[in-house]
C-alpha cells in the first residue's frame, strides 16, 4: 500500500449527502477481477451522459458538463469535499479502488459509511471526518475560490485553508501508523501468529463443532 | 459489574488480541464468498505466496453474475463468465468447507445457502465480502460486511482488525397487524432512523414483534441493518433458532449439538446490560411501507403520498427530495397507490427464501398479472428453495399468474447479470436498494415486502395489501 504523509491538494465539491457505493462506481465495473483501471468509471453514471461498459475507452465519451469532475477547474483535484453518509451501500472496494485511481488521496465529509471508512485506509486514502460547520464553510470557500486548495498533513493530524485557518481530525493511532508507513496489513498481523494458533486451539476445545470438517 | 449485551458476548469471545488504542484482532469463524469480491483477495494472497489460514471456514459460491434462465446456454458475457470462472479455480487452488459451483443443485445466493445448510451458526463470527453479511445476525452470529482487502486478510490470518461498535437496541413491541412484514418492520425503521442512523453502531432487535417473526423474517430484518447503516443487525437465538437449525447438513450433531445448544443459550442480553442507543417502536402502528426516492430512507406507509419539496424547511434536504424526485419521474404529493408499475422483482438476499415465495404465491394466486406489467421475475434464492416452492406448487401459481420462475441468483437487485430495468422503468422490488442505477441504469426502484410487490404486478399499480 502506498503512504500518506502530506498533501496540498485541490479540492473538488461533491454537493449531496449519501453518495451511495453503486454511484461510486456502477455496478457492470464490478466484473473486473483486477485492482486497478477504475478511475475512468468513476462516478460513471453521474459523469457521461451514454451508458458506460467495462473496458471502454472513455476519451470521447459524452460528459455531462454540470457534474462536478467534468468541469475544468478541478480537473487534477485530489481531494474530495462530500456530504453526509458518504459511502453508503455495498462494501464493494471497487469504490475507493475508483477514487485512488481518479487521484484522490483524502475525502472530507462530516460522516462516512462504516464500511466504505475502513477500505479507504486499506487503499491508501485518508478519509477525514470534520464537522457539518466545517464542512459548510470547506464547500462555501471552495465555490468562491477557483484553485481552492487545502493542505493536509497526516502526522499532526490537521487540514489548513489557504488563509491559515486549520482544524483537527481524528484517527486511531493503529490506522495512523499504518498510513504513514504504507504497511501492509496482513504482514502485520502475521507477526501474531502463534496467538492467532493459541485462541484458535482453545476456541475449537470449547466450541468444536465450529471446525467440523465434514457434515 | 454491569451485564453484557450480546453483542458483547459475541464481541469478546473472538477478540484474539487487542492494542492499546482498542484495536483488536478478532477471529473469524465462517468466511463465505462470492465472484465479485473475492478475485482480487486470491490474487493478492498468490503473489505474498499465501496459504488459506483455515480454508474449512470458507463457503463460497458464485451469485451475481449467474444468469437466472437458459442454463444450458452457460454464461454469455465473457467478462461474468471469466470472474466465475476465477472463482472455481480459486476455490480448487485454495480449498472450502462447501462450494456450489454455477448450475450446481444447491447453487444460490450466498445469504440463503449460508444458512439453509446449517453453515451460519448462534456465536459465531461471519464476514463477507458483502454488505448484507448482516443477513446471518438473525442467528445471533456476528456477521457484517467487509472489504476485499479484508478478505485477504481472513483468508491469510482468520483474522479481522477491527474495533468494537457503539450498541443499540431497536425494541419493536406489540404485534404487527395482518399485512405487514418484517421488510416492512425493516423499512420503516429505517424511515425513522435515516440510512445513517446505525453508523458506528451494531444493532440488537428486540421486542414482541422481533421474537414473533420467524427465521426468515429475521433475516430480512438484519439483512437490511446495512440499510440503516449498521453493519451487524443481531437477533438472540431461541427455540426458534435451534428449530431452525435441527438437522441441517452442516450444523453439529449428537452430543455437540446438545452442547452447542446449551451454549446458544446463553447468547442473550443480560437484564442489567446497558446501550449506547435505544429506539423503541410500536409494532402496531407500523403500515406496508414503499420506498418512493434513491434512498431506503425514503419510505413512506401504502397510504401515503410522494412529499412535496417546498414543505421542507432544510434546503439540503430539500435538494435531496427534488433530485429523488426527478431521478424517479414523480410529481410532488403524488399519492403511492397511483404510482403504476413497469416490472416487478420478487426475489435477493432479502426475500427469496420460501416463507418470502409463499406469501407472493397466496396473494397472486388465482389472478393474473396486470396487462400494463412488462414482465414480473420470481427468482428463488437458492436451488433448495426452488425445489422446495415446486415441492409446494408455487411455480405453477407463478407461472399461471404470468409471472416468470427463474433459476436462483441476486439476479434484478444488482443487475449484474440480464435481468435489469431500461432507462425510466418502473420496478416494485423485493430488495434492498433503491439507489440510482441499481437495477439498471436509469431504472427506478420501490422497494416493498413480496406481498406488496405481488399485488402491484397484479394491479398494475402499487396497493394496500390489506384491502386486497
Amino acid at each position: 500500500m502506498k503512504a500518506f504523509k502530506q498533501l496540498n491538494g485541490l479540492v473538488c465539491p461533491l454537493d449531496r449527502a449519501n453518495v451511495d457505493t453503486d454511484a461510486i462506481i456502477p455496478k457492470q465495473f464490478l466484473k473486473s477481477i483486477k485492482r486497478s483501471g477504475f478511475g475512468p468509471y468513476l462516478f460513471d453514471e453521474w459523469r457521461y451522459s451514454d451508458t458506460g461498459e467495462p473496458g471502454m475507452d472513455c476519451t470521447n465519451r459524452p460528459r455531462r458538463k454540470d457534474f462536478v469532475l467534468n468541469q475544468p477547474r478541478y480537473k487534477g483535484a485530489q481531494v474530495l469535499l462530500a456530504r453526509d453518509n458518504f459511502g453508503c451501500g455495498s462494501s464493494r472496494e471497487h469504490a475507493p479502488w475508483a477514487i485512488e485511481d481518479y487521484g484522490f488521496q483524502v475525502i472530507i465529509a462530516p460522516s462516512f459509511a462504516d464500511i466504505f471508512f475502513g477500505n479507504c485506509y486499506k487503499n491508501g486514502i485518508l478519509p477525514i471526518v470534520a464537522s457539518p460547520e466545517i464542512v459548510d464553510q470547506l464547500f462555501r470557500e471552495c465555490a468562491a475560490t477557483e484553485g481552492y486548495r487545502l493542505r493536509v498533513d497526516l502526522e499532526t493530524q490537521t487540514v489548513r485553508n489557504p488563509s491559515g485557518e486549520w482544524f483537527s481530525f481524528d484517527i486511531t493511532p493503529h490506522r495512523k501508523h499504518c498510513l504513514l508507513n504504507g504497511l501492509d496489513e496482513i504482514g502485520l498481523s502475521l507477526q501474531h501468529a502463534d496467538e492467532i494458533r493459541a485462541f484458535e486451539a482453545r476456541h475449537k476445545a470449547a466450541q468444536p463443532w465450529l471446525f467440523a470438517l465434514l457434515a | 459489574m454491569a451485564g453484557k449485551t450480546l453483542y458483547d458476548k459475541l464481541w469478546e469471545s473472538h477478540v484474539v488480541r487487542e492494542e492499546s488504542d482498542g484495536t483488536c484482532l478478532l477471529y473469524i469463524d465462517r468466511h463465505l464468498m462470492h465472484e465479485v469480491t473475492s478475485a482480487q483477495a486470491f490474487e493478492g494472497m498468490r503473489l505474498a505466496g499465501r496459504k488459506a489460514w483455515r480454508a474449512d471456514s470458507i463457503v463460497a459460491v458464485p451469485d451475481h453474475n449467474t444468469p437466472t434462465d437458459h442454463w444450458d446456454a452457460g454464461i454469455q458475457e465473457p467478462v461474468a463468465r471469466l470472474q466465475v470462472e476465477t472463482l472455481d479455480a480459486n476455490i480448487k487452488e485454495f480449498g472450502a468447507l462447501v462450494y456450489f459451483p454455477f448450475k450446481h443443485a444447491n447453487q444460490g445466493i450466498i445469504h440463503v445457502i449460508g444458512p439453509e445448510n446449517g453453515t451460519t451458526l448462534p456465536g459465531m463470527t461471519v464476514v463477507c465480502g458483502d454488505s448484507h453479511t448482516s443477513t446471518h445476525g438473525a442467528f445471533g452470529a456476528l456477521a457484517h460486511g467487509v472489504g476485499t482487502s479484508e478478505v485477504e486478510h481472513v483468508l491469510a490470518t482468520q483474522t479481522l482488525v477491527a474495533k468494537r461498535s457503539k450498541r443499540m437496541l431497536i425494541k419493536v413491541e406489540g404485534k404487527v397487524g395482518a399485512g405487514v412484514t418484517a421488510k416492512d418492520i425493516a423499512l420503516a425503521i429505517i424511515g425513522k432512523i435515516g440510512t445513517a442512523g446505525g453508523t458506528g453502531y451494531a444493532i440488537e432487535f428486540g421486542g414482541e414483534a422481533v421474537r414473533g417473526l420467524s427465521m426468515e423474517g429475521r433475516m430480512t430484518l438484519c439483512n437490511m441493518a446495512i440499510e440503516a447503516g449498521a453493519r451487524a443487525g443481531l437477533v438472540a437465538p431461541d427455540e426458534k433458532t435451534v428449530e431452525y437449525l435441527k438437522g441441517r447438513r452442516y450444523a453439529p450433531k449428537g452430543a455437540d449439538w446438545d452442547k452447542a445448544v446449551a451454549y446458544w443459550k446463553t447468547l442473550q442480553t443480560d437484564a442489567d446490560a446497558k446501550f449506547d442507543a435505544v429506539v423503541e417502536f410500536n409494532a402496531a402502528s407500523i403500515e406496508p411501507q414503499v420506498t418512493w426516492g434513491t434512498s431506503p430512507e425514503q419510505v413512506l406507509p401504502v397510504g401515503g403520498q410522494v412529499p412535496n419539496p417546498a414543505n421542507e424547511a432544510d434546503s439540503q434536504k430539500r435538494g435531496g427530495i427534488e433530485r429523488a424526485l426527478k431521478y424517479m419521474g414523480l410529481a410532488a404529493d403524488t399519492p403511492i397507490c397511483e404510482i403504476k408499475v413497469d416490472k416487478v422483482f420478487i426475489g435477493s438476499c432479502t426475500n427469496s427464501r420460501i416463507e418470502d415465495l409463499r406469501a407472493a404465491a397466496k396473494v397472486i394466486k388465482g389472478r393474473k398479472k396486470a396487462a400494463s406489467v412488462k414482465l414480473v421475475l420470481v427468482v428463488p434464492g437458492s436451488g433448495m428453495v426452488k425445489r422446495q416452492a415446486e415441492a409446494e406448487g408455487l411455480d405453477k401459481i407463478f407461472v399461471g399468474a404470468g409471472f416468470e420462475w427463474r433459476e436462483p441468483g441476486c439476479s434484478m437487485c444488482l443487475a449484474m447479470n440480464a435481468d435489469r430495468l431500461a432507462p425510466g422503468e418502473r420496478c416494485a422490488s423485493t430488495s434492498n436498494r433503491n439507489f440510482e442505477g441499481r437495477q439498471g441504469a436509469g431504472g427506478r426502484t420501490h422497494l416493498v415486502s413480496p406481498e406488496m410487490a405481488a399485488a402491484a404486478a397484479i394491479a398494475g399499480h402499487f396497493v394496500d395489501i390489506r384491502n386486497f
